[in-house]
């Protein structure tokens, strides 16, 4: 096979469509007949119905029907449980899912309370003013350690407290370990991540055909095979009476993998209802209620060190903000949990967390997935450690690192995929290296910052350190097949959101078969091109589908020789495959196309083998026995204005290693994009809640999303540590730019403004320039 | 996010526009650049029930330096402030402060009226109003008036405009001999609402002293705040950092911002503090240039 | 309210287009749900966001704060107008592709908008005033790099060009 697509930046296949506005996005989808629909939604975090009339609103002129959820029956149900906790011993867990609309009680801001469908979106909106909704407002839960609280109303009735989960992790004896120490420290930190806010919102067309019995979904969903399954399950069809279809969609990032949305449940059922296709795009300000959120943990924890800053032992005890429901299960707080031993040989680690139920919309997976939080504190442990013990931040990281020869590395506590935490491969000390090479750390330190504070300026350096574990299974599966044309055409399970699948998986295949990279075509996200898979997350795209492609095309090779060598009578050792041909190696004009090849597997006469199938096609799956670790060393050079505390970024630097690359480019603007997100999270968005649960900051005027002007020019680079895990050696890379941004500020600042001096830490993420002034003000004589 | 309905109506002429608003009353609103008011109704948060479009008065548009004063037509949008080379130069708190208004595409549509009329607590142009003592010149279908710019806006998104008058023009001083001016803000990006903003004006005498002040801020309260009294020690005396410093703790001490989602009322105020010395100081430079 | 309907006549992408349109009637509705020109997106419907971008007389605004109705008699550019008829795709568009400057696309059509009249006002712009000039379309995707890259080099091949 060649080498000439797989690991080259090769232009995307999709853009065309892209940049002349011809791609499909859910919106695009345009159906005679079609209604639209809008949503009540509760304006409260927290009440009881006491009475919904929509009486008037379904005479209202355009209005075709209202639901409420007495009217959807049998059919209303909770969602199912998506992610079952993992195998922990003494794991607490209370699932508690979603409904399609609320029937007794709500319990967040923007909870679905009726729908109505017009001929209109506008129309649709104007009747949900004639609504008539009587509530009992309670006291909402948002503060978590006031949730946890004796005297706190509780999200869940018929739980005893407001406590959704409790486990318990530990490696090793802290205890003994700590007693060992030189230094032992401890804080408490406050982390939250955010939301997706991806540039289009969600979306679901739904359109019933009775006639043929076949219901068609349109979903903006990174899942679309289990959302089909689901579905089916639910409106009482069998698998293959449903096609989900998952179109262009604008952004992911996770929380459209959320599944069984209000939204993806009550349009189907409505659909074959009304017998009339219905749509419903999320508007903006639904987004912020309608669409799961990452938010907020507080960390305890305390690290014990010896004096030259080597690790002895971590403990850590958080609260995590789960919202209001937890179908997603355990998997935000397991990987702060397990994200948190970062790239470091940590000897014992005892972690406890507990996830509070809310009334606030429900958490669920945003890039980074929780990882943010456990790296935050563990990188500001560090720094603190560096400080009291006065070492270098860099170099104390550098004592810390897992040795190069000391791969599989068993950090035995169970991660998100239900095995014990076990890092496949990794060369730590290299990426530090570069990362400090690059962004000029030591010239920095001693010579550029003593002359910039001598000029009165505060700017400082930054330099953190992560890990993630990608490439998680269950598996993804992809069918190639080389078409009579002599294109080829390749259908896997999972979506695309942006992240050029149309291309890498193209490479796979043209190197694999010999053909251009133009000539293969990807068809994802519809279940009836390829039923089965998983979708899109934890950053597994690539590792996953990437390897089925692989091995499928690898499959279809070996089928292609073989014909070709029983045509030409000769050995398969022979034929060479290049530019869409078989030929005899050295007699470039005994060859035959690629196409003929797949007609010749079709015979219109003759008998084809028994045991064989015909075409020249495969269907392969790839399923990891666990995750392939991925890692990374973000630095950075920033300005602090002293009075304003407004920030920029001089310089910015990743090094990253995800193992073999198959599209550089493509790569690079993954990290990009992940870094963009990680400012954003880092410095300007956060989620304004006040005490009872409503969001005050319910805009992307005031949500603030960096710009071209926050996000500065990023200089990458990177090593390759190829895991054994895969043939084709590659780990995930889609959430790395986003995890280590908040302890890199930090840390950045603090060197800014010399924090030290003052004795001031920042434990905290989001930062802005008014919470630095109010942190640095009480020591500041100004 | 889509507006409730309306009926909608092309004014004819501005007689027309006046005489659909004394007929309609509050129920009615202007569309000019719409850039506030077309969110403010998809978000269903302003509910007209007839919407006057006067986009196509070409005459309520328009700068007009001919006289000793600068009258602009409330319907000149941004775009063509911003286009003005000569207006820019004659009126630097423009200048400085264009930039800062959202974003182009905002900026093509968006009109000087439309902004002085929504009265936003934290936008530039009613600051920079206070701080040049415009005068609105205010039409209804019965006569005119004119309001000065510190009676104008009345409090939080409010100003003295009655329910059947409208916003015609904006009639700015033009800039003194031996004067400088200069707008600062600070905001979480650009574009974004200030923070805290500051227009300043320095006009200097023959001796470098300070001759007049103003002073007015935007961000720190429900309208813009005139803190030009805060400089009243400056009057006569050079302007010095030491005296400027006296000035910014007075400027302090004469708002009382109430915080919001991005600042604390602290914050607010020492911003308008640092922003009030820097502002000072480079209005104070250009005038000395300007001399 | 019976719902408030006017003629419209309004010229987009050099084809001119008469319809019915109710008064309350978003622009960036109106031309992807009635005249299928589904290659403007929407993002957010109050502004922000830019996705909507198109240029009215060949200036860019947001399609979701101007009313259909305000249209009449005016000259639309949308994204379908930018390549030419042959398909040649314009050097903006050639430029995003070279340098990757997309992933999802989504906000692709209003940066494209946007970036076409500016380049036009300045044709040799530096990376600052590209930042600058992008501050007003948002991208969650890119983290903006390459779409800069984009812009400098298209910026260059049109100075270039005969």
């Amino acid at each position: 096979m060649t080498t000439r697509f797989f690991g080259a930046p090769i232009k995307r296949n999709e853009d065309k469509k892209l940049l002349t506005g011809q791609a499909l996005f859910i919106d695009d989808v345009e159906l005679p007949d079609m209604l639209h629909a809008a949503f009540l939604r509760s304006q409260v975090a927290h009440a009881r119905i006491k009475h919904i009339d929509v009486t008037k609103a379904r005479k209202h002129p355009g209005v075709v029907a209202v639901y409420t959820a007495d009217d959807l029956g049998a059919y209303w149900q909770p969602g199912p449980l998506l992610v079952p906790p993992p195998p922990i011993s003494g794991v607490v867990f209370n699932p508690r899912t979603q409904v399609p609309l609320v029937k007794d009680k709500v319990r967040h801001v923007g909870e679905p309370l009726a729908i109505v469908i017009a001929e209109s979106r506008y129309i649709a909106e104007d009747a949900l003013d004639e609504i008539e909704i009587d509530l009992d407002v309670l006291p909402a839960v948002v503060d978590l350690e006031k949730g946890l609280g004796t005297s706190s109303a509780h999200v869940h009735d018929d739980l005893a407290s407001n406590v959704a989960a409790h486990v318990h992790q530990t490696k090793g004896d802290y205890r003994s370990a700590a007693a060992k120490a030189d230094l032992v420290l401890k804080r408490r930190f406050h982390y939250e991540h955010g939301i997706s806010s991806p540039i289009e919102t969600r979306g679901v067309v739904a359109q019933w055909n009775a006639r043929a019995s076949q219901l068609t979904v349109w979903d903006t969903t990174q899942a679309p095979v289990f959302v089909r399954n689901g579905l089916a399950a639910m409106l009482g069809l069998g698998e293959r009476q449903v096609r989900v279809i998952a179109p262009f969609v604008g952004g992911g990032f996770g929380p459209k993998i959320m599944m069984f949305y209000p939204e993806e449940v009550c349009l189907p059922w409505i659909s074959m209802r009304l017998n009339r296709p219905v749509k419903w795009i999320e508007d903006r300000l639904e987004h912020f209620f309608a669409t799961t959120h990452e938010r907020g943990q507080i960390h305890d924890a305390e690290m014990a060190v010896d004096r030259r800053g080597r690790i002895l032992g971590i403990k850590d005890v958080f609260l995590h903000d789960t919202g209001a429901y937890n179908p997603y299960g355990l998997t935000v707080p397991i990987n702060s949990q397990c994200t948190l031993l970062g790239p470091y040989v940590v000897p014992a680690y005892d972690s406890t967390f507990t996830a509070v139920f809310t009334n606030l919309p429900i958490v669920t997976p945003y890039r980074g997935a929780g990882r943010q939080h456990g790296v935050f504190v563990i990188e500001r442990l560090l720094d603190l450690a560096a400080r009291e013990l006065n070492i270098d931040p860099a170099e104390i990281r550098r004592r810390n690192l897992i040795p190069p020869d000391a791969f599989p590395f068993k950090n035995e506590i169970i991660y998100q995929d239900f095995q014990p935490l076990e890092y496949d491969s990794g060369n730590y000390e290299p990426v530090l290296d570069k990362a400090l090479e690059l962004i000029g750390y030591d010239q920095f330190i001693k010579r550029d910052q003593p002359k910039l504070r001598a000029e009165g300026r505060s700017v400082g350096v930054g330099i953190a350190c992560y890990v993630e574990g990608t490439g998680i299974g269950p598996y993804e599966g992809a069918k190639v097949q080389v078409q009579a044309n002599g294109k080829v055409s390749v259908a896997t399970g999972i979506g695309t959101q942006g992240q050029g699948h149309f291309t890498s998986f193209a490479q796979i295949v043209a190197d694999q078969l010999g053909v251009d990279v133009t000539e293969v075509d990807i068809v994802t996200g519809d279940t009836d091109q390829f039923y089965w898979g998983a979708g899109t997350f934890a950053s597994r795209g690539a590792v996953v589908a990437g390897n089925a492609v692989n091995e499928a095309s690898r499959v279809v090779r070996q089928k292609a020789l073989k014909l070709a060598s029983d045509a030409f009578e000769c050995a398969e050792d022979d034929l060479v495959i290049a530019d869409g041909k078989v030929s005899i190696v050295g007699i470039p004009q005994k060859f035959i196309r690629l196409g003929e090849l797949a007609q010749r597997a079709n015979p219109m006469r003759g008998a084809v083998k028994p045991g064989t199938e015909p075409g020249l096609e495969s269907t392969q799956y790839f399923g990891p026995p666990s995750g392939a670790t991925a890692n990374g060393v973000h630095a950075v050079i920033l300005e602090i204005d002293p009075l304003t505390f407004e920030l920029k970024i001089l310089k910015y630097v990743v090094v990253h290693d995800c193992g073999t690359v198959i599209n550089p480019m493509i790569l690079a603007g993954q990290i990009h994009g992940g870094v963009a997100q990680g400012i954003g999270n880092a410095f300007y968005e956060k989620l304004s809640f006040d005490d009872q649960g409503q969001l005050l900051n319910a805009s992307l005027a005031d949500y603030l999303l960096p710009t071209a002007l926050e996000v500065p020019r990023m200089e990458l680079d990177h090593t390759t540590t190829p895991s054994p895990l895969n043939p084709l050696g590659i780990k995930g890379a889609g959430e790395a730019g986003a995890i280590p941004v908040g302890p890199l500020f930090a840390q950045a600042i603090e060197n800014a403004l010399d924090l030290a001096q003052k004795k001031v830490e920042l434990l905290e993420i989001p930062l802005s320039p008014s919470r630095l002034f109010e942190l640095t003000r009480k020591t500041d004589h100004r | 996010m889509k507006p409730a309905p309306f009926k909608y109506i092309a004014a004819s002429s501005l007689d027309h526009a006046l005489s659909l608003k004394a007929e309609n009353g509050d129920d009615a609103r202007f569309l000019a650049g719409g850039q506030s008011l077309i969110p403010a109704m998809n978000f269903r948060l302003a509910r007209p029930t007839v919407l006057i479009d006067i986009n196509g008065l070409n005459d309520l548009a328009g700068i007009d330096r001919s006289g000793s004063e600068i009258r602009i037509g409330a319907l000149t949008r941004y775009c063509d402030l911003e286009r003005d080379g000569d207006f820019l130069k004659s009126c630097s708190l423009f200048a400085d402060a264009l930039p800062h208004i959202a974003h182009p595409q905002i900026r093509n549509r968006g009109t000087i009226g439309g902004n002085l009329s929504h009265a936003d607590p934290a936008s530039e142009l009613p600051a920079i109003a206070v701080a040049m003592e415009a005068q609105m010149r205010i039409k209804s279908s019965t006569g005119e008036r004119q309001v000065a710019a510190s009676e104008f806006f009345t409090g939080l998104l409010s100003t003295d405009i009655q329910p059947d008058e409208m916003l015609v023009d904006i009639v700015f001083p033009s800039p003194k001999p031996r004067s400088g001016a200069c707008f600062m803000e600070v905001a979480r990006r650009r574009g974004d609402f200030a923070l805290a903003g500051i227009a300043a004006m320095v006009t200097l005498d023959e001796m470098r002293r300070c001759s007049e002040v103003r002073l007015a801020l935007c961000g720190v309260g429900e309208t813009a705040v005139d803190a030009s009294d805060a400089a009243a020690g400056l009057i006569g005396q050079p302007c010095t950092p030491e005296a400027i410093e006296v000035v910014t703790a007075g400027v302090r001490d004469a708002i009382a911002p109430s915080g919001n989602v991005h600042a604390s009322p602290d914050y607010q105020r020492h911003i308008a503090g640092v922003l009030a010395m820097r502002a000072i100081g480079t209005a104070h430079q250009r005038a000395i240039h300007a001399a | 309210m019976q719902p408030d309907r006017h003629d419209i006549e309004l010229e987009v992408n050099g084809t001119t287009y008469r319809r019915g349109v109710e008064s309350r009637t978003l622009l960036s509705d109106f031309l992807r749900h009635e005249l299928l020109l589904a290659g403007t997106h929407v993002g957010c419907e109050h502004g922000v966001c830019g996705a909507c971008t198109i240029l009215v007389d060949g200036a860019p605004v947001r399609s979701c704060l101007m009313l259909a109705v305000q249209a009449n008699g005016h000259k639309l550019s949308t994204i379908e107008g930018l390549a030419a008829d042959s398909g040649e795709l314009h050097p903006i568009q050639k430029a995003m592709h070279d340098h990757h400057g997309l992933q999802c696309g989504y906000c692709t059509p209003g940066i494209l908008m946007t970036m076409t009249a500016f380049l036009k006002e300045n044709p040799a712009p530096s990376e600052h005033e590209v930042r600058e000039a992008l501050s007003g379309n948002l991208c969650r995707c890119t983290g903006y790099q390459n779409i800069v890259d984009a812009m400098m080099a298209a910026a260059q091949a049109m100075r270039a060009a005969p």
